[in-house]
């Protein structure tokens, strides 16, 4: 017990405030919608990559990855807070709306992100554990606190971070990394300009008002829009790859390529939105569009591999 | 002498750290207990 002479402990308002956070406060630094699409494409390079692993080392591996990925959430809102508090999307975060301080956001982020990458290689493999410290280390310092505000091309470089965990996921099971899980990482890294500039047009006000350098502000929506077609087409082409390379069906790749052309479709629709379209329809459904695409995919790309595995077909 | 005095929502916020710290604390042991018998088992199945 902290023995103070005359000391009213009230939060904000004393000289020293303690803290209100909830448990659910940390659990919202963790950004959970961000981790169930990496716990997602984790699972797909655990179960599409060859060979086996104990299925609670599996579950244990999914858990390291989904903490690690939190963490650098955490780290995340611990360094944007000051721009997050300006933005309509994230200012009720924990940090900006008051309810978790700084310090304790840093922490929080420091400690998981230890115990993730550490638990994780005494489990299962030293390789996949540095991949899961290089991803924490990729997102909190190399996007959040270097690229993100100084380049227009932050998030295509910065979407590596979100690329890794089919690698991690891959990487539990062979020990290794090779050139399939080079293209599982593909689709996750192409994919994200296109998912994230859909997202920058139509919040494009927010990034300006922060000063946050999103291609929209800087290259204009016209570039912008000839980009977002660009990148999906490339998604759309790395996605039919897993046929090529033998590690997928044909039956994936028809499935494949025909979500492909619908996330093309919706990239020109983008592309034929009037010019300072207010609504900004076309580029809402390219970005509700783009996360069904791409938990589309890597479900297909672990059907196929589970139909193969058990047979399920002949 | 006085002690800091909490306030209603800081004891509640205190109690709900503390009670998920445990769950944590508590997973945590279980997570190496679970590890050590799988590798355990794994080498001497090997």
């Amino acid at each position: 017990m902290a023995v103070i002479e005359h000391f009213e402990a009230e939060s904000g308002a004393g000289e020293i405030a303690l803290s209100e956070a909830t448990a659910r406060d940390f659990f919202e630094l963790l950004k959970p919608r961000v981790m169930s699409l990496v716990v997602f494409t984790a699972l797909a390079g655990l179960v599409v990559a060859p060979g086996t692993i104990n299925p609670v080392l599996g579950l244990i591996a999914i858990l390291c990855i989904a903490v690690g990925a939190g963490a650098s959430g955490a780290l995340n809102m611990w360094y944007d807070a000051d721009i997050d508090a300006v933005m309509s999307r994230t200012a009720r975060r924990p940090i900006p709306a008051g309810r978790i301080r700084p310090e304790e956001a840093l922490a929080f982020g420091l400690t998981l992100s230890v115990f993730s990458v550490v638990i994780l290689g005494l489990a299962v493999n030293w390789l996949s554990a540095g991949l899961l410290a290089f991803t924490i280390f990729f997102y909190a310092v190399v996007y959040t606190m270097w690229l993100k505000r100084s380049t227009p091309q932050n998030i295509v470089i910065g979407g590596a971070a979100g690329a890794f965990p089919p690698m991690i996921g891959w990487a539990c099971v062979t020990g290794g990394v090779s050139i399939e899980s080079v293209v599982l990482f593909l689709i996750t890294f192409l994919w994200t300009p296109a998912h994230f500039w859909a997202l920058a047009l139509f919040k494009m006000r927010d990034y300006d008002a922060v000063g946050v350098p999103m291609l929209p502000n800087v290259a204009g929506e016209a570039t912008t829009k000839v980009q977002i077609l660009a990148y999906a087409v490339l998604t759309a082409a790395i996605a039919v790859v897993p046929t090529f390379l033998g590690f997928a069906s044909l039956g994936y790749g028809v499935f494949a390529a025909v979500l492909g052309a619908g996330f093309v479709w919706y990239s020109l629709g983008v592309l034929f939105m009037p010019e300072g379209d207010r609504a900004m329809v076309p580029a809402k459904k390219l970005f509700a569009f783009s996360i069904l695409y791409l938990f589309a995919i890597f479900s297909g790309l672990m059907l196929d591999h589970l139909v193969a595995a058990f047979g399920w077909v002949s | 002498m006085e002690t800091v005095n909490l306030t209603e929502n800081q004891k509640k916020s205190r109690r709900g750290r503390n009670v998920a710290l445990a769950v944590v604390l508590f997973a945590l042991v279980v997570l190496f207990y679970v590890i050590t018998l799988v590798k355990f088992t794994g080498g001497i199945a090997g």
